[in-house]
């Protein structure tokens, strides 16, 4: 569904990534990781269109999207989460996701009826497959960190996504609420169909839960695919896993 | 459509508060009404300029320039074409409008600090064609003694002719700030890379916002040239936009009703205490002080805060 070939991005004279290749096939649950500074993040902002590669192809669905600004990539179907919550602060949880729901049925312009009488059931349907909607009338700048990456994940969901793209779903999470939140994602991918791809630091979670996983190391792919094969994998476990040496 | 968003609770206020502006006329001095309809026209743009600015989180530092196209637009066509008067009422507005979607198409391209400063740039390029273009304008003596329709030429016709232009305007903003679109601009104020990722086209949108804000600054222009008979080149200067700026942060910027109170305050402290000192501004520096470390939420946003309603409520204007 999804194919990056070789991609690149520099900033400056920094070589972010440095021909990184990844293919996510539908219903998927793929992973990236990486230690920090390995352009995972990069890649992802590369993949949705925050960030132009330098050279290389992002294919969805037959597609070549590297060159669409962010919101028509979404368009296309691909949503995504941000390592740092990224939410509507002022907004109520509500309006939050029901925002998302509008721009996904087209009806963001619309001008003089109420928002309130739109999209209620899906963005309702939505917080509560997150476990948000006791929490719906709420501003969500002042929900729990766990909330607010829970709220991030429900944003994009209202797009109807085929395709989600999560950075660090976990980031600053207790070992508790990684496992509540993974199992939250797991639950999502089959309860709707989603192909999803991620990143995350732990590695315990990535290998209880990705069914392909790529490594990157220094902007580049290093291996793609089981868990098994990367477990065992000699050129992973030198560079990253377990392994004493620092690399 | 209009029961879903006007419920009798908070209907039934406005009403009393608007019959009371009706009657207000016939019992005060003919200087307060005159200055009662010089606060409705600001108000009316300062809660244009909010449109963009509270709602929008854009930096419309030069709104004052599209008040004065729409007045100079109408001022104009009254004095130098034969055209039927209110074509002149009808292209104020419109001519805002199109210059707004002019300047906005270039300041949309950038962000923050820099869409402020190239819009005073070109905004200020307006206020010099007015300021300088003597055969036209009548540069920096303005124009002076236009001539109104019979039906609002007297000052008590051009106080309703302003409370009733003002007051629909009010209500279809109102209906703007709670439809879909008015939701996706405040959610464009909060994040806009965030929306951009939802499949919002972020800068068409904030264009759009550009062009209904100025035009309902332009609407506010045609209704200052009701009120006062001239135009002059101070309506586009810069300095002006900042107080019409400054009339937001201190009704409530993220209210939806702040900017009437801040334009009520702002043209009070001038009128009143300006009889006292020329420098008047020297007590709205004060309060302005006393504003940000004291209402950082502003004097409308306070009052919501501390009677009852919830503040997320001002923010989004008592939605559930």
């Amino acid at each position: 569904m999804l194919r990056v070939e070789e991609i690149h991005k520099s900033f400056d004279d920094f070589k972010a990534v440095n021909g990184a290749s990844l293919t996510v096939e539908k219903g998927e649950l793929v992973a990236v990781i990486g230690p920090n500074g390995a352009g995972k993040t990069t890649l992802f902002n590369l993949i949705t269109g925050q960030l132009k590669p330098d050279r290389g192809k992002v294919v969805f669905k037959d597609e070549d999207i590297s060159k669409l600004p962010p919101y028509q990539i979404c368009g296309r179907g691909i949503a995504r989460s941000f390592q740092i919550a990224n939410i509507f602060p002022r907004l109520t949880v509500f309006r939050n996701v029901q925002v998302s729901v509008l721009s996904q049925q087209g009806k963001s312009r619309k001008l003089f009826y109420p928002a309130e009488k739109l999209a209620v059931k899906e963005t309702n349907s939505i917080l509560e497959s997150v476990g948000l909607l006791d929490k719906a009338g709420s501003t969500a700048g002042s929900l729990a960190h766990g909330d607010q990456r829970a709220l991030e994940i429900a944003i994009a969901l209202g797009n109807e996504p085929e395709l989600v793209i999560l950075d660090e779903p976990t980031a600053g999470m207790s070992p508790e609420e990684t496992t509540a939140t993974m199992e939250l994602i797991k639950r999502l991918a089959d309860s709707r169909g989603l192909t999803i791809l991620f990143c995350e630091h732990d590695m315990e979670v990535v290998f209880n839960v990705a069914q392909s996983i790529m490594v990157m190391h220094q902007g580049l792919t290093i291996i793609q695919g089981e868990p098994d094969e990367v477990r065992n994998s000699s050129q992973v476990q030198e560079c990253y896993l377990g392994g004493a040496e620092p690399c | 459509m209009f029961r879903d968003i006007f419920n009798l609770k908070s209907v039934g206020p406005l009403v009393v508060i608007f019959i009371i502006l009706l009657i207000l006329p016939t019992i005060l001095p003919r200087f307060y009404t005159y200055i009662l309809a010089v606060i409705f026209v600001t108000a009316l743009l300062a809660m244009s300029l909010n449109m963009v600015v509270g709602h929008g989180g854009l930096f419309q530092f030069h709104h004052g320039a599209f008040y004065g196209v729409g007045a100079y637009t109408v001022a104009l066509m009254l004095t130098k074409t034969s055209l039927p008067v209110w074509t002149g009422f009808i292209a104020g507005p419109i001519i805002a409008a199109l210059t707004g979607l002019l300047i906005g198409a270039f300041c949309v391209r950038l962000t923050r600090l820099y869409f402020g400063m190239l819009q005073i740039s070109l905004g200020s390029l307006i206020w010099a064609i007015a300021f300088r273009w003597y055969s036209l304008t009548g540069g920096d003596d303005g124009m002076h003694g236009i001539p109104m329709p019979p039906i609002i030429s007297s000052q008590n016709s051009a106080y309703y002719f302003t409370l009733i232009i003002m007051a629909i305007c009010l209500i279809i903003m109102y209906l703007i700030f709670k439809s879909p679109f008015g939701a996706t601009l405040q959610a464009i104020r909060d994040n806009p890379e965030r929306c951009e990722a939802i499949g919002i086209n972020v800068r068409r949108h904030q264009l759009i916002a550009i062009v209904i804000a100025t035009f309902f600054a332009g609407i506010a222009g045609v209704l200052f040239v009701v009120v006062e008979g001239s135009v002059f080149p101070d309506l586009l200067f810069w300095v002006f936009s900042l107080e019409i700026f400054i009339m937001c942060l201190l009704g409530g910027w993220f209210t939806f009703a702040g900017p009437v109170l801040g334009a009520a305050i702002m043209i009070s402290l001038r009128t009143f205490v300006g009889i006292y000192t020329e420098y008047w501004t020297l007590i709205l520096g004060i309060i302005l002080i006393l504003l940000i470390f004291f209402l950082p939420e502003g004097v409308w946003g306070y009052i919501l805060e501390k009677f009852g309603r919830q503040s997320k409520e001002a923010i989004e204007g008592g939605s559930k």
